[in-house]
C-alpha cells in the first residue's frame, strides 16, 4: 500500500467524530476516497419517516473529501475544509447505508479542490453531492 | 378592540418553550449532537456543548468540519420552522403537539459552509437570519462563534424548500 494511502487511512480512523458516526474506508486511490456510513437510528432527522439527517451525510462527504486530499500524489501533511457546498437531491432510504465517493481533482501550492457524491443502495440515484476547497499543508522538503 | 387582558407572562413562556421543545426534542440527530436552543422572545440561539465525539482533528484538537456543518444546518432549519409556526402558535394560544410542530420542518436544497477558523474544543453558538422566506423557497444565513460573538469560526447560507402542509395554514 503506498505511503500516502496508508497515511490517509490512519488520518480517517483517528477522527473521533467519524468514528462516532461509524464511518469505514471502503477504497482509497490517488486523490480518491470511498467512505461508507451505516444506517443508525441516532442519526435520524425526521422521526416520522426514519430518514437520516442531511447533516450526517454532510459529515460523511466532508470526511471523504478530506481523505481524498490526503490521498493526493503530493502526499500532504494535513488538510482542513475551507468551504463546502452541499446539494441535497433526495431523502436517503431508511435502513440503507450511505457511500460517499470523493475526488480531489485539482491542487495548487496551498489549496485542494474536491467533488464528492453520496448514494444509498440505489447507485442510479445519488442522495447528495458537494464541492469544496480544502487547505493543503505540504510536507517540508 | 379586544378588551381581554394580556396573558400572564408565565403562560406565554410556558407555551413558547413547549412549542420549541416539541420541534426539537423528537429529532434523534439533534439530540445525538447535543444541540440545545436558548430562546429570548422569538430569537433563538443554537448551542452545541463541547463533546469528545465532535472532534475531527485530535492533534489540534479541532471540531470536525462535518459536525460544524450539521450544527449550522440544524440552526437554520429550526429557525425556519420556528418562524413558520410562531404565528399559528400565538393565535391558537397553545403549543402544537410534536408531530404538528415537525410539519413545519423545511427540506434543505443546498447548504454552503464557510470555515473561517478552526473550531476549538469548547461550546459553540449559532444564530440564523432568514433573508428571504417565500411560499416555496427560503434563504437563510447562519453565523457561528465560540468565545467572542464578533469572531465567527464558521458561517453558512442555505436554501430550503418550505413544507406544503404547513404553508397552507398561513393564508
Amino acid at each position: 500500500m503506498p505511503e500516502a494511502i496508508r497515511l490517509a487511512q490512519s488520518f480517517i480512523e483517528a477522527l473521533p467524530h467519524s468514528r462516532a458516526l461509524g464511518m469505514t474506508v471502503e477504497a482509497l486511490g490517488e486523490g480518491r476516497a470511498d467512505l461508507s456510513m451505516p444506517y443508525d437510528a441516532r442519526l435520524v432527522g425526521d422521526p416520522a419517516t426514519g430518514v437520516i439527517h442531511g447533516g450526517a451525510i454532510s459529515a460523511l462527504m466532508d470526511t471523504a473529501s478530506g481523505a481524498a486530499v490526503m490521498c493526493h500524489a503530493s502526499a500532504p501533511a494535513s488538510t482542513a475544509t475551507l468551504d463546502l457546498r452541499i446539494d441535497y437531491f433526495r431523502s436517503a432510504t431508511p435502513g440503507q447505508r450511505i457511500v460517499a465517493r470523493a475526488e480531489c481533482y485539482h491542487v495548487t501550492r496551498s489549496v485542494a479542490f474536491v467533488r464528492v457524491t453520496a448514494w444509498d443502495e440505489d447507485a442510479a440515484r445519488p442522495v447528495a453531492a458537494a464541492t469544496g476547497a480544502f487547505t493543503l499543508e505540504r510536507r517540508a522538503p | 378592540m379586544s378588551s381581554t387582558r394580556p396573558e400572564p407572562v408565565q403562560v406565554i413562556k410556558q407555551r413558547r418553550d413547549a412549542a420549541l421543545e416539541a420541534l426539537v426534542a423528537g429529532v434523534p440527530y439533534i439530540q445525538w449532537l447535543g444541540i440545545r436552543f436558548d430562546r429570548r422572545g422569538d430569537e433563538l440561539t443554537a448551542i452545541l456543548p463541547f463533546d469528545e465525539k465532535l472532534i475531527g482533528n485530535p492533534a489540534l484538537p479541532a471540531l470536525h468540519g462535518g459536525a460544524t456543518a450539521a450544527f449550522l444546518e440544524v440552526a437554520a432549519v429550526i429557525e425556519l420552522a420556528w418562524a413558520g409556526m410562531w404565528g399559528e402558535m400565538e393565535a391558537a394560544g397553545t403549543a402544537p403537539a410534536a408531530a404538528a410542530a415537525r410539519l413545519h420542518l423545511p427540506k434543505t436544497i443546498d447548504f454552503t459552509v464557510d470555515y473561517l477558523r478552526a473550531g476549538l474544543p469548547r461550546d459553540a453558538y449559532a444564530r440564523a437570519r432568514i433573508n428571504r422566506s417565500g411560499r416555496r423557497y427560503a434563504s437563510v444565513h447562519v453565523e457561528a462563534w465560540q468565545d467572542n460573538r464578533a469572531r465567527l469560526f464558521a458561517q453558512g447560507t442555505g436554501h430550503f424548500l418550505m413544507p406544503e402542509a404547513a404553508g397552507q395554514h398561513e393564508a
